[in-house]
């Protein structure tokens, strides 16, 4: 019986794979672009456990075992890393987060819809520049010659001499979370001006025959009804934690604040690359796909768990 | 959501608020570029002496002129254009391929196919693994770089597929009854079914592409010839403040002997306008595309 309903199974499965020899055959250069592309380079994660010299293949290496995840977790900068990344990922997050909703609650308020529309075009052109062009326009307005930041400053009486903000240490992970929030918030306000913009409008009504103001109405109806979008992006963003972009910091670092700009691929390219230790800077690449894998899923899991849909 | 009535008091206060933040955002967003855009136009010794607002105080075309003469920036934007429109061309027309693949209901390899795709998102080699990999492939030092390894991302094709799924199954069984075989079909159903998504997934590639500098740096900094016009801005700013940029050097000593001269922030400000030129031209024809094909290929669920 059981070797009945098996044949019968797999006379239909191979009569597909005949049926669709065309399809299949349209996949296999897309498989294999995929594997060697992204596959292979993960084959490569036995660099972290050989002391890897180039010329040789990755066969005939010296073994080391752990010995460069011991010496990356004894490592302080190590540790500088994670801090910076993990502080500037969740500045980033927050920030990000609030000014867009703020954005696209003042966008759906706006009853002026050429004036509306103006707004949102121009406040996600910034999206689509390059990190190189946004960084420039950033070092510039920061200058200490004619920066405009400074400049507003001075005319406002608040500072006296122009201060160099990108030589300070402090104000390095600021700088990162106010540039990211001048770049993105226009981007990041489109998906909640599209939640706002499915909620029930009987919902605004009878809050209106109950007397609510505009105030009232987002604080009640607006928010609650967005919710769902809000933690559901927030908890999927957490799982990017460890990746939290590299260019803007690499852009806008420099020797004074690198204790608080250097994150993880800073890291691999100064500690490993450039220093030719090859084997320790692919056991760093590990470390964080290895922790950002597992908090992503757990992110996805989490928001899976709040009854919303999953990631994928 | 209409709500009709008298002005309150809250009304106004809060009308004035969203307003004033609205136009204070607009200013924010867009001075950078005005201000830059005034400094490239402005000649470089009296833009050193700063105060240079929204227009330039003594107007010249000599920033550009030097700038756009030198080879250099000229080869880099040969190039940055060719990876970018190859990039655009294929990586579209591939992903809308697999795209369609995978969105076969009845296709025995779906699942599996989709999930190769799906984890990449997740999973990634790392720099130092990849790197290896494109040098043993040959890629290193090589233009293709720039277009092959990229050439399906799996959030793009994804993005696709959801589109694709929400298409009536009719057009493909009628043109199946019709003899038509998965390519034609393809290529004369699917493609122009999607053309809205497309030209969102098109538009994220290119500006992709065009924004792209990293990869040159890895892979190709040892070729002067495929240098790219975002590496060669990247470079002038890391050498912008030591004067140290080859480039810099070169501009400043070709500048020496003449009356005019150009200064790192005026070289820094034009190949800022210059870089970012394209993407503000096509900005305006595509801007409407990606919103709505975004929500069109459901991010959202």
């Amino acid at each position: 019986m059981n070797t009945s309903v098996g044949t019968v199974k797999r006379g239909t499965f191979w009569h597909r794979v005949k049926q669709q020899k065309v399809l299949i055959l349209m996949t296999i250069p897309f498989l294999a672009h995929v594997i060697i592309f992204r596959y292979v380079p993960i084959w490569g994660w036995l660099m972290a456990f050989q002391n890897y010299w180039p010329g040789k293949s990755i066969f005939q290496q010296t073994w080391v075992g752990f010995e460069n995840f011991r010496l990356l977790f004894n490592d302080p900068v190590f540790y500088q890393v994670l801090r910076n990344t993990l502080a500037m990922s969740i500045i980033k997050l927050v920030f990000g987060t609030v000014s867009s909703i703020i954005l696209a609650l003042m966008l759906t308020e706006v009853r002026r819809i050429r004036f509306k529309k103006v707004v949102q075009t121009i406040s996600y052109l910034p999206h689509f520049i390059s990190w190189v062009v946004a960084a420039n326009l950033v070092r510039d307005a920061l200058s200490t010659d004619g920066g405009i930041v400074n400049e507003v400053l001075m005319k406002l009486r608040i500072i006296k001499e122009p201060i160099m903000f990108l030589g300070i240490p402090a104000l390095f992970w600021w700088i990162i979370g106010a540039s990211h929030v001048w770049k993105e918030v226009g981007w990041g306000a489109i998906i909640y001006l599209a939640a706002i913009a499915g909620i029930d409008p009987t919902l605004y009504e009878s809050a209106m025959i109950d007397g609510a103001g505009r105030l009232k109405q987002i604080w009640y109806i607006t928010l609650p009804s967005i919710r769902p979008t809000i933690s559901v992006l927030l908890i999927m963003n957490l799982g990017w934690v460890l990746s939290s972009g590299f260019e803007q910091q690499y852009l806008l670092q420099n020797g004074r604040v690198i204790d608080y700009a250097r994150v993880f691929t800073i890291y691999e390219l100064d500690y490993g690359i450039k220093m030719m230790r090859y084997s320790f800077a692919t056991a760093v690449g590990i470390f964080r796909s290895v922790v950002s894998i597992i908090l992503v899923f757990s992110a996805n899991q989490l928001a899976k768990r709040w009854g919303q849909e999953r990631l994928v | 959501m209409n709500r009709i009535g008298r002005k309150t008091w809250e009304d106004r206060i809060l009308d004035t608020i969203i307003y004033i933040s609205l136009i204070f955002l607009v200013i924010v967003t867009l001075y950078p570029f005005l201000n830059t855009l005034a400094v490239s136009f402005n000649d470089a010794m009296d833009s050193s002496r700063g105060g240079i607002g929204l227009w330039p105080r003594k107007f010249t075309l000599y920033n550009y002129q030097t700038l756009l003469t030198r080879n250099q920036i000229y080869h880099a934007a040969l190039v940055s254009t060719a990876r970018t429109v190859l990039s655009t061309l294929l990586g579209t027309f591939c992903t809308a391929m697999a795209a369609y693949i995978i969105s076969r209901r009845e296709f025995v390899l779906r699942r599996f196919v989709s999930f190769v795709y799906v984890l990449t998102m997740y999973i990634d080699g790392g720099l130092v693994p990849t790197y290896f990999l494109m040098r043993s492939l040959g890629m290193t030092n090589s233009f293709w770089v720039y277009v092959i390894p990229g050439l399906v991302s799996a959030f793009n094709l994804i993005v696709i597929r959801t589109y694709i799924a929400g298409l009536s199954d009719s057009y493909v069984e009628s043109a199946r009854i019709d003899g038509a075989g998965e390519f034609t079909i393809f290529v004369k159903i699917i493609l122009p079914l999607c053309k809205p998504v497309l030209a969102t997934i098109a538009l994220f590639i290119a500006v992709d592409n065009w924004n792209a500098w990293f990869d040159t740096f890895l892979y190709n900094s040892a070729s002067a010839e495929l240098s790219t016009l975002q590496y060669e801005l990247m470079k002038v700013l890391q050498s912008a403040n030591t004067m140290s940029g080859s480039l810099l050097q070169a501009l400043s000593r070709a500048a020496s002997g003449t009356t005019n001269t150009v200064t790192p922030r005026a070289i820094r400000a034009t190949m800022t306008i210059i870089v970012s030129v394209p993407i503000i031209i096509v900005y305006p024809f595509l801007q409407r595309y990606f919103v709505h094909g975004l929500t069109l290929g459901g991010i959202k669920e």
